[in-house]
């Protein structure tokens, strides 16, 4: 078990090493992001902004001008949120080489409480041109993510989360910036699924194996630029989703499943996530439950499709 | 009659050799800003779209920008060792636009193209598609902020260039801003010189009258910047704190220009009204005739 913000802390001071033009900022949260780790390796080459995150982000953009890549860190709600027309502005319109990483994404941010939870990120930066959103899994897909981040030219948006989680893919996993990963092959349905939701998949599917229902995983870290084929493969043949994020189901991964098999290959799909509603406070794991995105109302949301699939 | 050429750029820099031409003297400065209010009458009168008043406002700080302060080579507009200006009011791109046309940037027939599809000078600055260009402004109170990036990631590398930053009075209201403000003196970017073009007027009215942001000058010395008050129409005046900027050590210079809206053409000076409206045939004729182009 590890959390991907701690994964994240080490990748950012060993690509650090690797890049002497990699360059990082927080907004005061770098204990809590873990840019910290970076920050001692490296305090020249680290910015402590304060708590004043367009600032933030334009200043990131400003040193991608000039050369750098800067990786920007604070939780979700505050970089997506906050800096949201600093972003978009500073960074996707000039097509700037920034890399806004925020942790502490989703529900179980916990006892913060709703002001703190973002179950809007995914959204709002998956509708600004120029941005790659990627929302990775585990530690070894976090790494993956944040090296193929400072790889490629241009704004990225990388959503981490807060808690410890369970390793979904092994350690030397070859993360590949577009492309889902079929974690469990399958025939009666998918689950796509992202971030802490894919794990969760993954057990569900061996709940639903148990009823004998054959149940696909296929992992989505980046939701956009979508991995459409994929998609579309498992629509064709199992024919009917359950997609599922740590987030709304307005504007995330699910409705960008939906958008893209809408147009091209209509299919009974459920979208499970946080409905229209604002986090609040709790334990982690109580609210995973409170907001229905345990590995059990997977298996419902399954079994609900399936229903469909078969009264068609 | 102004007759627009294809002119070889007179950098004064070339980013190979060094220095090339001596720094603009006065006279010359001022005469140049008498034809880059020309061009910027013309430019906005063949758009019919654009922002008047604050392109005039600023013009002849720009025009000292890039024909006496920066270090700059228009044939090498990605030259690793060269100034950098943003222009954080952005609405007052003619006046960018016509200035890097001038120094060779791009052809002067582009400015005839502003703001049409298809043309790479956008409404706003827009760097991907402008050489000259640095970054994207229009969304006003961001400049400094990236202006502050810009200015700590050449100290990294040891360069020695400097980066300079232009906003409005209006563009003070923005809250980031002051986040910037309070960043710039806090890293001790002393390699950094900002201006505000002071008009006192906005789209709605006068500045005061909207949300005052008066006294500016007390403001940035309070956030710990070296402030200095100039006209921004004396042309020496302007010259001369871009002097005093650089003998500053750790800290970032504030020019606090006093300038007038509209200025060089009486009938936009001192009016918001002309904020964001391009001149018909008669205010064209009218403002040509005041820059003195029929007396040729």
């Amino acid at each position: 078990m590890k959390a991907t913000r701690d994964a994240y802390g080490e990748m950012l001071a060993q690509l650090g090493e690797e890049n002497s033009n990699i360059v990082v900022l927080d907004a005061d949260l770098s204990g809590s992001t873990k840019t910290a780790v970076f920050a001692r390796k490296f305090p020249e080459r680290f910015f402590n902004m304060g708590i004043a995150e367009a600032n933030m982000v334009g200043t990131a953009a400003g040193l991608a001008a000039a050369g750098k890549i800067p990786f920007v860190s604070t939780f979700a709600i505050f970089a997506a949120g906050r800096a949201w027309e600093q972003i978009r502005q500073s960074v996707a319109y000039p097509k700037a080489n920034v890399k806004i990483v925020p942790t502490h994404g989703g529900v179980t941010v916990g006892e913060d409480g709703g002001s703190h939870q973002s179950v809007e990120d995914i959204a709002i930066m998956r509708a600004i041109p120029n941005m790659t959103v990627i929302v990775p899994a585990d530690a070894a897909d976090t790494r993956g993510a944040v090296a193929a981040a400072a790889a490629h030219k241009g704004p990225v948006y990388i959503r981490l989360g807060r808690n410890k989680v369970p390793a979904v893919f092994p350690d030397d996993h070859q993360f590949v910036l577009g492309k889902g990963c079929e974690l469990s092959s399958g025939t009666d349905m998918t689950f796509i699924t992202t971030g802490i939701m894919t794990a969760q998949a993954i057990q569900a599917s061996s709940l639903l194996e148990k009823e004998g229902i054959s149940a696909r995983v296929i992992h989505i870290a980046t939701i956009k630029p979508l991995d459409q084929d994929i998609i579309l493969q498992a629509a064709k043949e199992t024919g009917a989703i359950v997609t599922a994020e740590e987030h709304s189901v307005i504007g995330g991964l699910g409705s960008a499943v939906a958008e893209f098999l809408g147009e091209h290959h209509p299919t009974i799909i459920k979208r499970v996530g946080v409905h229209d509603r604002f986090g609040t406070s709790g334990k982690a794991e109580e609210l995973l439950k409170y907001f229905s995105l345990t590995p059990e109302d997977l298996v419902e949301a399954a079994k609900e499709v399936l229903a469909k699939k078969l009264a068609v | 009659m102004i007759i627009w050429l294809l002119q070889k750029t007179d950098s004064r820099f070339n980013s190979k050799k060094g220095p090339v031409l001596e720094k603009e003297k006065i006279d010359l400065l001022i005469e140049r800003a008498r034809d880059l209010r020309v061009s910027i009458v013309k430019t906005l009168h063949k758009s019919q779209s654009g922002h008047t008043g604050g392109s005039l406002s600023a013009i002849d700080i720009i025009a000292a920008l890039y024909f006496h302060e920066l270090r700059h080579d228009p044939e090498n507009p990605h030259w690793e060792d060269r100034d950098r200006f943003v222009l954080s009011k952005g609405h007052a791109a003619p006046a960018l636009y016509v200035t890097l046309a001038e120094a060779g940037y791009f052809p002067k027939e582009d400015l005839m193209m502003l703001r049409r599809l298809g043309s790479h000078l956008q409404g706003h600055p827009d760097s991907k598609g402008t050489p000259g260009v640095e970054v994207c402004t229009g969304s006003l109170g961001q400049g400094l902020s990236m202006a502050n990036g810009m200015a700590l990631g050449l100290r990294l590398d040891n360069k020695d260039c400097r980066v300079y930053a232009l906003m409005g009075d209006g563009e003070l209201q923005e809250g980031q801003v002051w986040e910037a403000a309070m960043a710039a003196p806090h890293y001790r970017l002393d390699n950094l010189c900002a201006l505000v073009d002071a008009n006192a007027l906005q789209i709605d009215g006068e500045v005061e009258k909207i949300m005052n942001v008066f006294p500016i000058s007390d403001k940035f010395r309070a956030f710990g910047w070296h402030v200095l008050e100039i006209d921004g129409h004396d042309m020496k005046a302007i010259v001369e704190a871009f002097e005093k900027a650089k003998c500053i050590k750790g800290k970032p210079t504030m020019i606090v220009a006093t300038t007038v809206k509209g200025k060089g053409v009486p009938r936009f000076e001192h009016k918001a009204s002309y904020h964001g409206v391009a001149p018909n045939d008669d205010e064209l004729n009218e403002a040509l005739m005041c820059l003195g182009c029929f007396e040729d």
